[in-house]
């Protein structure tokens, strides 16, 4: 039990950050369908990080490991800033676009990397099973990762900067009805950037916990299998609020989890279902989730329409 | 000299040969306003005179190509909103600037937010926010979300949010354009109250009426150009709107007594869904319109007219209930069998309805008929000839001004010649039923005349015209009997010689319902 406890954890942990990116994204008015690949670009920053680093102070690690991901993100997020604020490209087809392109990059990157190292290597895999163990601070059975706490404390601080300070309030204000903010001299533009670029930020620490949450090591080939979709998920089905989020995190992360341990629950073992059954629960919820309640979600009311100044 | 700087030294703002000029047109010619210092200055104008431009400009939206801006006498250059802002110009736009999922105060103080340490700071917005609301007389809720509150509150809010800001001028775009009687004349009152405590008002208007009652000075633009200003106590309405147009324009509605005839249309408990709310738009409405009448939907936008006429016009399939149609049973009747049988329908939104747009006029003159042997061969295909001449008939009798005629693409026309254009279209269908939209939605005031004589022949003629209007000063001249929607029921019906503006707003606000009462009086009989 404890043991699902821990999975459920870590990986709520994984859709509160890359939800919370979303979020951000779209109350700045930029639907941000990309996170799947910011999560793998993410992924694969602090992979490499973790790779170089082993053998390093935990501390270093741990610090160099969050920087990675979240600097890599945030750049590779700017993508889609660049084409969807300035060049006012539909955000539904760049958001696409960088998701193939964010798998297929980091696999081409990974390989060169691997094959000059090994000219036999040809594979897209990163190692980190040491590095990892810095991030693991063990309680009995219970393994506590530092990730849980960043991201406890990265909910609060999103809780309180969209709605505590002038920044969030700014922030909304674009993605609901741009025109007004405009009226009132905010920079819609730079909001917007602010936005996706905080979505990069989070997606990518998203992605890095990830791919350290139940495996010593990833192959990029594989992406993220779709935890960026079922991110966005959690956020409508959050209603794009941070608390609500981190509660539909916990049920979607609690299906994840028992894939990862229905073998060692006695009734759920003797069910003899297949492994790849427990592997689809997480998604076939969502879709059921969102069928039922998405009527009544209400999106940021301006998401998907680039602002042009100039039209009124 | 002295005389001079005194003068000068009145004005808050002054645009001086503002001259604005685009590719094609020169929207702004020369124009010249001067707004003394807690004054109420109307500006007037019809659609596309240069208000707009002109505003544009005072708010640094655009750059003008001569003229200067002095304010308090001094030469200013506003290059964006924020530097109009800074002089202390505020405006009440015509379409709110609210975010809808914010509570009043959030609007209020969204850009100017007061804070500490980067924490909002609303408790002492709350307190700025209810001083001024009680020095003005401006009662808002500030917890309230603005999608929760009336039109009303929600213009307050805006209001509130340019007292928020210290602004000095204060500028409202066409401020009655949303509201009911009551509500007008309470916001008319709050502008006299601004105006006492020495702000400068700005007020943009086509509604003499408004002009005649608040402001006490005038200019109107025309075609760009500046015609004057005026001191509204020594002027009368009739003198502004030769100013406003440059002739004569006729108010009053002409039209003879007539009993009605036969009833040629029957609704009978008709309710349609709505695509916005769990309730209904439409409930349980009856009525009846017969030949020779016109008769009216007043009320609000947005108590449940457009669904009503969707319903009738077969846009919409019901939610319950019968029409009838010179006693024929039409409830679910296609929209070409009703519009072949003889109902004809002038659209609220000429663009999503009326017109398709990138169509020629002449395609579009047939888009209901083409099928008919006159202009479609056995063969199947378009008989051209004959479809140009009876556009080039069309155009001619009903006098549709476009660029190159019978081709021109719709989109490329003026509002008005595009609204001709769908009138020419339905009239000449000689319809029993003419049902009207909001038909003079965004017209000038010569194009307004126009219609309401077509509508008045209609009658004339024996037929049955239903319209459906927002603007009072229509409700209160074109028909014979009024019916006023009210969150999707009729709740009154009214005599327009006998009854008032005042009893008319009370019945469109809810406050007021005589329906009830007579469905009481129809079931002990």
């Amino acid at each position: 039990m404890t043991l699902l406890l821990q999975y459920t954890l870590i990986y709520a942990s994984v859709l509160i950050l890359v939800a919370l990116g979303g979020c951000f994204s779209e109350h700045s008015g930029v639907i941000n369908l990309g996170l799947e690949g910011i999560m793998v670009m993410g992924a694969m920053g602090g992979a490499l990080a973790m790779k170089y680093l082993t053998g390093a102070p935990s501390v270093v690690i741990i610090l160099a490991t969050i920087a990675a991901s979240a600097l890599v993100g945030l750049v590779y997020s700017l993508l889609l800033a660049v084409a969807c604020i300035n060049f006012k490209a539909d955000q539904t087809i760049i958001g696409t676009a960088l998701n193939m392109l964010g798998t297929a990059a980091a696999t081409v990157i990974i390989k060169a990397i691997n094959t000059s190292a090994n000219p036999d290597d040809v594979s897209s895999v990163v190692q980190y099973i040491d590095a990892k163990k810095s991030f693991i601070v063990s309680f009995g059975r219970f393994d506590f990762n530092w990730f849980m706490l960043v991201t406890l404390l990265l909910l609060i601080a999103a809780y309180i900067l969209l709605y505590k300070t002038r920044f969030g309030l700014r922030l909304m204000a674009c993605g609901e009805h741009p025109q007004a903010a405009d009226s009132v001299g905010i920079n819609v533009y730079k909001m917007r950037y602010a936005g996706v670029m905080i979505s990069g930020v989070l997606g990518g620490l998203g992605g890095i916990v990830y791919i350290t949450a139940g495996v010593s090591e990833w192959k990029f080939e594989n992406g993220v299998v779709g935890f960026g979709f079922l991110a966005l998920a959690v956020m409508i089905f959050g209603q794009w609020k941070p608390t609500r989020i981190a509660l539909a995190a916990l049920l979607f992360g609690l299906f994840r989890a028992l894939s990862n341990v229905y073998s060692g629950i006695g009734i759920l073992s003797m069910l003899n279902i297949p492994s790849t059954v427990y592997n689809m629960l997480p998604y076939m919820i969502s879709l059921l989730v969102l069928a039922l309640t998405s009527k009544n979600s209400r999106a940021p009311k301006a998401e998907g329409i680039p602002y042009d100044k100039g039209a009124r | 000299m002295m005389e001079v700087t005194l003068l000068e030294d009145q004005y808050a703002i002054e645009m001086l040969g503002i001259t604005k000029i685009f590719p094609g047109i020169i929207a702004n010619d020369d124009i010249t306003l001067q707004l003394k210092k807690g004054e109420i200055h109307a500006l007037l104008g019809e659609n596309g005179a240069g208000k707009s431009t002109l505003m544009s400009v005072l708010f640094g939206l655009y750059q003008p190509e001569k003229g200067v801006i002095r304010k308090d006498g001094k030469e200013v250059k506003i290059q964006n909103p924020n530097d109009a802002n800074d002089l202390g110009i505020g405006m009440v736009h015509q379409h709110f600037k609210l975010v809808e999922c914010f509570s009043v105060l959030d609007n209020i103080i969204l850009g100017v937010e007061p804070t500490k340490n980067g924490f909002l700071q609303k408790k002492e917005a709350r307190e700025k926010i209810m001083e001024l609301s009680e020095k003005y007389g401006l009662k808002v809720n500030p917890d309230a979300l603005i999608e929760d509150i009336t039109v009303g509150m929600q213009q307050r809010t805006e209001i509130l949010k340019m007292l928020y800001r210290d602004n000095e001028i204060l500028i409202f775009d066409e401020p009655t354009a949303v509201l009911t009687p009551q509500e007008i004349d309470e916001l008319m009152q709050i502008m006299r109250n601004l105006s006492k405590e020495g702000k400068s008002i700005l007020f943009i208007s086509h509604k003499l009426n408004e002009i005649m009652a608040v402001a006490d000075r005038c200019s109107v633009l025309r075609k760009g150009k500046y015609i004057g200003t005026v001191d509204v106590a020594n002027t009368t309405k009739e003198e502004l709107s030769r100013m406003m147009v440059g002739r004569n324009v006729e108010f009053a509605v002409h039209k003879e007594d007539k009993t009605p005839g036969d009833v040629i249309l029957h609704v009978e408990n008709l309710s349609v869904a709505s695509k916005i709310h769990k309730n209904d738009a439409v409930k349980n409405v009856s009525f009846e319109v017969r030949s020779g009448e016109i008769v009216c939907i007043a009320g609000i936008d947005g108590n449940g007219q457009t669904e009503l006429v969707y319903g009738l016009t077969g846009i919409e399939p019901l939610k319950a209930g019968t029409i009838l149609y010179k006693g024929k049973d039409i409830t679910h009747a296609s929209i070409r069998e009703r519009s072949i049988d003889g109902i004809s329908h002038i659209p609220e939104d000429r663009h999503k309805h009326g017109l398709v747009l990138d169509y020629s006029l002449e395609d579009n003159m047939i888009l209901q008929r083409y099928f008919e042997p006159e202009f479609t061969s056995k063969g199947g295909t378009l008989k051209r000839a004959n479809i140009r001449s009876y556009a080039n008939r069309l155009i001619e009798q009903y006098d549709v001004r476009s660029g190159q005629g019978a081709v021109t693409k719709a989109r490329s026309m003026s509002g008005g010649n595009q609204q001709k254009a769908i009138i020419a279209r339905e009239l000449d269908k000689k319809p029993d039923l003419l049902i009207a939209v909001q038909p003079t939605r965004g017209l000038d005031v010569g194009a307004i005349e126009y219609i309401h004589k077509q509508l008045v022949a209609q009658r004339d003629a024996g037929h049955a015209v239903l319209l459906v209007s927002l603007e009072l000063d229509e409700v209160m001249t074109v028909p014979d009997r009024i019916l006023v929607m009210y969150e999707g029921e009729i709740v009154g019906e009214l005599d327009p010689k006998t009854t008032t503006a005042e009893e008319l707003g009370l019945y469109m606000s809810g406050a007021k319902n005589n329906m009830h009462a007579q469905a009481g009086k129809e079931e002990t009989v």
